[in-house]
């Protein structure tokens, strides 16, 4: 996997409006430079929020790439929890980094209701 | 001239993008809190004002990471995200190159910073400017402190970070405000997003009022993110305003947990 490149398409799409129109006009030809794999691909063209977040993109960038797509903040949220849900812990970054724990269990570690 | 303000405050995008969301009372409350520091900073006779961010992305990346940036420019453009998402409308807002040189090449005496003359703010100043100078009629240095993709800088050395600030600003003749600009406790953007550790929080407060150098240069990142997320790393710009107010006592103006900005919502300041 390729967390770096993932990552870095989106940082680089974030800041561009002509990628951002390219990557509208053609989803496969954009991601081309880009060292990514099959899944990461899939993920990026479809675009999978919950599962590029389980492949440890960094919310900060996700949540515009979610904006970008039309995805209100609740629905962003939720795609998050399904992503892990259905594929697992964070595999790698931040969120894994030190133990991504899950919102469940924060919020009963942490005293606070889901 | 001496540092005429020194303050902190929250920036989370979903002040302004997600106000209409957010229960109103909490809401009035934070930005009242706001238009006070903005009183305050104007009352400072500040002629310029630093703000200690931690961007988000939309300048500094993992190809290049820099621990410290100050801007070094004559404006500054933003947002740079949608401002449909963030509900701020684009904007330029002053800076001054030659202020920033001064700055810049005093910091360097102690600490080593990237510079950036070319910079366009995401959410971590524009909402801050967004309320503290909406009408963009004071300069801007910008300064950035990864926050955000690991390893971290240090929190000692975010401390004499802080200390480089002031003296820089003691040094040049213009009259400087100072700000910093993050969240304590939370995970922004992530399926947690809307947790806030409000006991947390207000230990940290404490201890930023008090400014308890040792206490506050204790944490460590492993700690912090199993209490306070991965968006308690900002606390690094909290800290960098401690020092640089040199032993102040500080106090806190607003503090209201409000899950829709996924913040605490956080308005403080030093008795300089």
């Amino acid at each position: 996997m390729s967390l770096y490149y993932v990552q870095k398409f989106l940082y680089e799409l974030n800041r561009s409006e002509q990628l951002q129109a390219d990557y509208h006009q053609d989803r496969s030809a954009v991601l081309a430079p880009y060292e990514l794999t099959d899944e990461e691909v899939t993920a990026l063209i479809e675009p999978d929020i919950g599962l590029l977040f389980h492949l440890g993109v960094n919310g900060q960038i996700l949540m515009h790439f979610a904006a970008l797509h039309k995805v209100e903040w609740q629905d962003y949220l939720q795609r998050m929890r399904d992503g892990i849900a259905n594929h697992g812990p964070v595999r790698e970054g931040v969120y894994a980094m030190t133990g991504y724990e899950g919102t469940e269990q924060h919020a009963r570690r942490l005293g606070q209701e889901g | 001239m001496p540092l005429v303000y020194a303050g902190v405050c929250s920036h989370a995008p979903g002040i302004t993008g997600r106000a209409d969301q957010a229960d109103p009372t909490a809401k009035q409350g934070l930005y009242d809190a706001y238009a006070e520091m903005a009183q305050a900073i104007a009352d400072s006779g500040a002629e310029a004002l630093v703000v200690v961010a931690a961007e988000h992305f939309a300048n500094f990346f993992m190809n290049n990471m820099p621990s410290f940036a100050v801007g070094m420019a004559d404006h500054y453009n933003g947002p740079i995200e949608d401002s449909e998402w963030l509900k701020i409308n684009k904007f330029r807002a002053p800076g001054d190159r030659d202020l920033s040189l001064r700055f810049i090449t005093e910091m360097m005496q102690t600490v080593d910073v990237a510079y950036a003359e070319e910079w366009q703010f995401d959410h971590g100043i524009a909402v801050p400017l967004h309320f503290l100078t909406p009408d963009f009629d004071l300069p801007i240095i910008p300064i950035n402190i990864n926050c955000q993709g690991p390893p971290l800088v240090p929190l000692h050395r975010t401390w004499v970070f802080g200390e480089a600030i002031r003296r820089a600003a003691d040094a040049v003749p213009e009259k400087v405000a100072l700000i910093g600009t993050g969240g304590i406790s939370h995970w922004p953007a992530t399926p947690d997003s809307g947790k806030i550790n409000e006991a947390w929080d207000r230990q940290f407060l404490d201890q930023w009022c008090r400014n308890a150098k040792d206490e506050l240069v204790r944490y460590d990142d492993a700690t912090v993110y199993a209490d306070a997320g991965q968006g308690g790393f900002e606390i690094r710009t909290f800290i960098t305003v401690s020092a640089a107010a040199a032993g102040a006592q500080g106090t806190v103006h607003f503090y209201t947990p409000i899950p829709i900005f996924a913040v605490g919502c956080t308005t403080a300041s030093y008795s300089l």
